[in-house]
């Protein structure tokens, strides 16, 4: 085994104290090496019988608490059937440790829960104290057939295949290779069909490029910025400093299909800054200029996991997600300043209207939200 | 008069036009949306204000209310600002931080309150406290009140009002007990790192829908029991994951021991 860097076989006591202390690097004792030919079975430890073996009144006691769990189990079914029929939904209560809840639903779940448990803690308990408790062993078999079945069974497929001609006959066999073939093909046709039809651009245009028409075409149309939910269009004048809206484009929530899948992407949050807020850097100045007069517009969909991003800090125009903390900074053009998004929120660049109202200048320039395969 | 009956006066020009601007004037007044109404405080009311204000409030917003490096200026937060923040005992400050908490506190009565937001309103217009009619939730439709809710408040402080976390040490407060008068205020004036949801984004009969859904979830206990606080699926989580695979685990040590 240790041919090689063999240790010395002299034990070196050292300290005075203790004769037996060696040292680390010079105390190890030169054996024979190798292992023995197998382990030997140590076999099963000894049996003690437990108290319920040996003692006639702990087993009845054993019995008195395994019963005790089936009665819990009966009453916890009573409790149920009780509650489902005594009790109206509407029936409120104060239950100690749960507040004010409905009966109806504890007795429920409580009743439930006792009933079943009551079987399992009682099937667990008398195995435990009643059940044999010898430890047996039981030895593993060769399962396999004998070696004349197995020729018997060879020999019978060999028959039936002979007697079936199809080795004789192709005609018979690569039709029924065509056929077998082809019967697969309804399955995995609607198999695949079902997974419903390509995604197409749907992940790089939203409702800003336009609404869908009847041939799923959009077309921009510099569509005003209205609130969600009340539908109403914004004046630039009414979005005062350190003021929030949310909004969508105008006609998508007069839809009547579909309107959650846009919304899932259309979603836009206007915030109000005073322009001297920005960064003096390029990010602060493109999100300016893409702006108008300090009010800003960028996608609520987080670049992570498309949580939507609705915490806007206004004293620090910082916007936060929700769900995993990413942080984006509004006065640099949504750059990410803490948490797992690895881009900053989509801008869409805004101006004003005749008369006045927000609208938006160009669709968003990029795909919103979180990143998938195709995108670059 | 007769003689502007048969010709002109010269100064019938200059008349015609103080009337017409006169007119143009008032019925500007009347009609015009009014964006900020300043407190029509008595005078006494705002020298008590004054006073007040300059004994609790100047170390950090300054003697004139014009700020320091450690407060903000006051000129045109309006008495709905200050209603909130010293109504909830914001204001004063108790010690510094990230967020000035809410604390009940007993430190100034309704009127002292009442003082100090007429004399920051005499300051320059902003924004008053509500009406009482603009704060009777039973005139709120909830059920409108609860979609603006969850489009614009809901992200911070929860779809149940329980509040929830925010970067740095600030949070978006819980709205358990909170004064309707005081939850008109803070939308309409966003109190600290709050945003600003003036009238034009949320009107005030939607505030006052917004005001009825909070209440109602208040009102209306919830069916499902311990609540642990409506915070969620995390705390939610964690609960099952202690308690319910706590029990669990013990049970399985107990079912694989081996009885006396």
């Amino acid at each position: 085994m240790n041919e090689q860097n063999q240790p010395s076989a002299e034990v070196v006591p050292t300290g005075t104290s203790d004769a037996d202390a060696v040292r680390l690097d010079q105390g190890h004792i030169h054996g024979e090496g190798g292992y023995p030919e197998a382990f030997e079975n140590p076999g099963l430890p000894p049996h003690t019988p437990r108290l319920t073996d040996i003692d006639e009144a702990a087993a009845k006691r054993a019995e008195r608490q395994i019963a005790g769990l089936f009665t819990l189990s009966i009453i916890g079914s009573i409790l149920f059937l009780v509650g489902y029929f005594t009790f109206g939904v509407d029936a409120r209560n104060w239950f100690p440790g749960v507040g004010v809840m409905s009966t109806t639903h504890l007795l429920l779940g409580a009743g439930l829960a006792l009933g079943l448990l009551g079987i399992g803690l009682g099937v667990l308990h008398w195995s435990r104290t009643l059940m044999p408790g010898e430890e047996i062993v039981e030895s593993r078999h060769h399962l396999a057939s004998s070696d004349e079945q197995r020729a018997e069974l060879a020999d019978t497929f060999v028959k039936g295949v002979e007697g079936s001609q199809i080795n004789r006959r192709p005609l018979i066999k690569y039709s029924l290779g065509g056929a077998l073939g082809l019967v697969s093909l309804p399955i995995l046709v609607q198999l695949v069909g079902s997974l419903g039809p390509l995604p197409k651009d749907d992940l790089y245009v939203s409702a800003w490029s336009g609404l869908p028409d009847e041939n799923g075409k959009r077309t921009f149309s510099a569509p005003r910025l209205v609130l969600d939910p009340e539908n109403r269009p914004i004046k630039a004048s009414d979005v005062t400093i350190g003021s929030v809206f949310h909004v969508q484009p105008e006609g998508l929530l007069d839809l009547h299909d579909h309107v959650l899948e846009e919304k899932g992407k259309s979603s836009v949050i206007v915030m109000r800054l005073d322009p001297g807020d920005f960064a003096d850097n390029d990010l602060g100045r493109k999100a300016r200029d893409w702006g108008h007069d300090g009010i800003v517009a960028y996608s609520k969909i987080c670049t992570h996991v498309g949580c939507p991003v609705g915490l806007y800090e206004q004293t620090t125009h910082h916007l936060l997600c929700p769900c995993h903390q990413s942080t984006f900074d509004v006065t640099q053009d949504c750059k990410v300043i803490f948490g797992p998004a690895k881009r900053p929120l989509p801008q869409l660049k805004i101006t004003v209207d005749d008369e006045g109202y927000l609208i938006a200048a160009q669709p968003f320039m990029e795909p919103v939200g979180p990143s998938f395969w195709e995108r670059d | 008069m007769k003689a502007l009956t048969s010709r002109r006066h010269p100064a019938a020009l200059v008349l015609l036009l103080l009337i017409g601007l006169l007119i143009t004037g008032s019925v500007y007044a009347a009609l015009a949306p009014k964006q900020a109404t300043a407190a029509n405080g008595s005078a006494s009311q705002i020298e008590d204000g004054r006073k007040l204000f300059e004994s609790n409030c100047s170390t950090c917003h300054g003697v004139q209310a014009t700020g320091t490096p450690d407060g903000p200026s006051l000129v045109g937060v309006g008495a709905a600002a200050v209603d909130f923040q010293v109504g909830t005992g914001r204001m004063p400050m108790v010690a510094p931080g990230p967020q000035a908490p809410r604390i009940k506190t007993e430190m100034f009565d309704q009127d002292q309150i009442d003082a100090m937001a007429a004399y920051v309103a005499s300051l320059a217009p902003g924004p008053s406290s509500p009406t009482a009619d603009q704060i009777d939730a039973s005139k709120g439709d909830a059920g409108k009140g609860g979609e603006l809710f969850r489009v614009n408040c809901a992200m911070c402080h929860s779809s149940a009002g329980a509040g929830g976390a925010l970067t740095r040490g600030k949070y978006a407060p819980g709205l358990k007990n909170v004064e309707p008068k005081h939850i008109y205020e803070a939308m309409q004036t966003g109190p600290q790192s709050m945003p600003v949801f003036n009238d034009n984004n949320i009107t005030p009969d939607e505030k006052r829908d917004i005001i009825a859904y909070v209440q109602q979830t208040q009102e209306h206990a919830s069916t499902g029991g311990q609540s642990l606080g409506g915070y969620g699926p995390v705390p939610e989580g964690m609960f099952a994951w202690i308690f319910g695979m706590g029990l669990m685990v013990a049970a399985a040590v107990w079912a694989a021991s081996r009885a006396n």
